[in-house]
């Protein structure tokens, strides 16, 4: 397997979601290690804008040809923009997974919950278990 | 976990290895849909080696099979196999089997998925009447060749022959010092054929066909792609599709049920049953967003359950999703429409003719 990318910047969730937090706005992806652990995406299941998402619960679904997975909300919030270039283009969460591959944007409830997410060392980590 | 006999060969090529059965097989190398659209074009090996290989042989053995088996196995001569399925006594399918006639009312070949070798063997023992039945599954690898592409890829390991053996019949052929059987069978609806190979000889013969086909384009694929290439064409997967609580009958097998030829387990059953089949299996398209998954509730518009998924995936051929499931036969007929529950939410989907693809038409 070529080498995981696991952007320094980037926060992430043990269920293999990444969160760019930008002020109050926090983006939504999945990491490169769960695209490449998925095989190709060929459908995404996303919330409405406008829709309340709690973190560490599913806000939608990807699937690849064989299984389907649930997306983790990394906060609780509000979602204000949802990528709805992958109904068309499902495939770019395996080809750019931190970039035309976002998910969703949450505007969060709470600064306090970033406290739980996990920086990129402690991801990458895991990813090598 | 098992490991088949080319479990080295998959992980060198890069196989991701998962569970499947008990067995440590490649789900993928490259990815299913371009492992899936290499056979359609070109050709593709598969490793099914898990697969289970049971030996009836003996003056009882078509005996011993016409009681065990749904189809007709006195019709079969040297070097012909057929499809057909093991029954329980309520007409519930105990698996989907093939059989090869090795000699002609003296030795034969049943060829059972992997996940029940021992489950059949036992129930074959059973309710043998008379024959020796010896599960050599641990002697025999198998290979499976598909594609458009494979007769030309069998001819230059096995020569011109091969070309001759048509559907659903096998040739013999010794090949350092071993007995293996050319089958020209198949799970993909593509031609080709499946193999069985001693398993001390299986590593070159696996490495033969890559080398040999590299012009030919040929790759290994993994049982993601196998399950797909099934599905377009609706074959039944034991544990989907075929299980011990479903009707044979209700399947759509009633072709490899041959209630003429005296008296077999699960017969009364399904002649109860005839004309009063409750379900029946279809396949479907989706018309609103989503993919059906196996288990999936199939509802009325009515909102009342008619059926369940059994099957259900995006289609690598079609680019868009494609199902399989019981619904009750009042919803079985071509366009019928009803709603598959997705995660709570009712997608509307209707009834299509199967196959969903027609490789062999098309090529």
């Amino acid at each position: 397997m070529a080498e995981i990318q696991v952007p320094a910047e980037l926060m992430y969730t043990k269920d293999h979601e990444w969160a760019q937090i930008d002020d109050n706005l926090v983006s939504v992806g999945i990491t490169e290690y769960a695209q490449d652990a998925l095989g190709e995406v060929v459908y995404v299941e996303l919330p409405e804008e406008g829709q309340k998402v709690s973190q560490n619960e599913p806000f939608g679904v990807v699937e690849s040809v064989k299984a389907v997975s649930d997306l983790f909300a990394p906060v609780s919030g509000t979602v204000v923009e949802v990528n709805d270039m992958l109904m068309d283009q499902p495939g770019n969460v395996n080809d750019d997974p931190y970039g035309d591959g976002w998910l969703i944007r949450i505007e969060m409830d709470s600064e306090k919950e970033l406290a739980t997410l996990m920086t990129a060392q402690d991801y990458e980590k895991l990813t090598k278990k | 976990m098992r490991k088949t006999v080319l479990n080295a060969e998959h992980i060198r090529l890069g196989g991701r290895m998962v569970d499947f059965a008990g067995w440590h097989m490649p789900v993928q190398y490259t990815g299913v849909i371009e492992e899936h659209q290499n056979v359609r074009k070109n050709v593709g090996l598969f490793d099914v080696s898990h697969m289970g290989e049971i030996i009836v042989s003996g003056a009882k053995s078509l005996e011993t099979l016409q009681w065990l088996t749904s189809n007709d196995v006195s019709v079969l001569n040297i070097g012909q196999a057929q499809y057909s399925l093991l029954l329980n006594a309520q007409g519930g399918m105990v698996d989907d089997i093939i059989v090869y006639c090795l000699e002609k009312n003296q030795k034969y070949l049943v060829c059972v998925n992997a996940s029940n070798v021992e489950k059949d063997f036992k129930w074959m023992s059973e309710n043998n009447k008379g024959a020796e039945i010896i599960n050599e599954s641990d002697l025999w690898a198998q290979v499976a060749v598909q594609g458009p592409k494979a007769e030309n890829l069998m001819a230059q390991v096995f020569g011109e022959e091969i070309r001759k053996v048509k559907y659903f019949e096998f040739l013999k052929v010794t090949r350092g010092g071993g007995t293996w059987y050319l089958a020209r069978t198949g799970y993909t609806g593509e031609d080709g054929f499946e193999i069985f190979v001693p398993i001390q000889q299986a590593v070159g013969f696996w490495q033969e066909l890559l080398e040999k086909g590299r012009d030919l384009g040929v790759m290994p694929i993994g049982l993601g792609a196998r399950d797909t290439l099934r599905t377009e064409m609706k074959y039944s997967l034991y544990g989907n599709e075929i299980t011990a609580e479903t009707s044979a009958l209700e399947a759509g097998l009633g072709w490899v049920i041959k209630f003429g030829k005296g008296p077999f387990i699960g017969k009364q059953a399904l002649e109860a049953q005839k004309g009063m089949l409750k379900s029946r299996l279809i396949g479907f398209k989706m018309i609103d967003k989503g993919i059906p998954r196996h288990d999936y509730p199939l509802i009325s518009f009515d909102n009342i359950e008619i059926g369940r998924v059994t099957s259900g995936t995006m289609s690598p051929s079609l680019s868009e999703p494609i199902g399989i499931g019981y619904v009750k036969k009042d919803w079985a007929a071509e366009g019928k429409e009803f709603f598959v529950q997705i995660r709570g939410r009712n997608a509307r989907a209707h009834v299509v003719k199967t196959p969903f693809v027609n490789p062999r038409a098309d090529s």
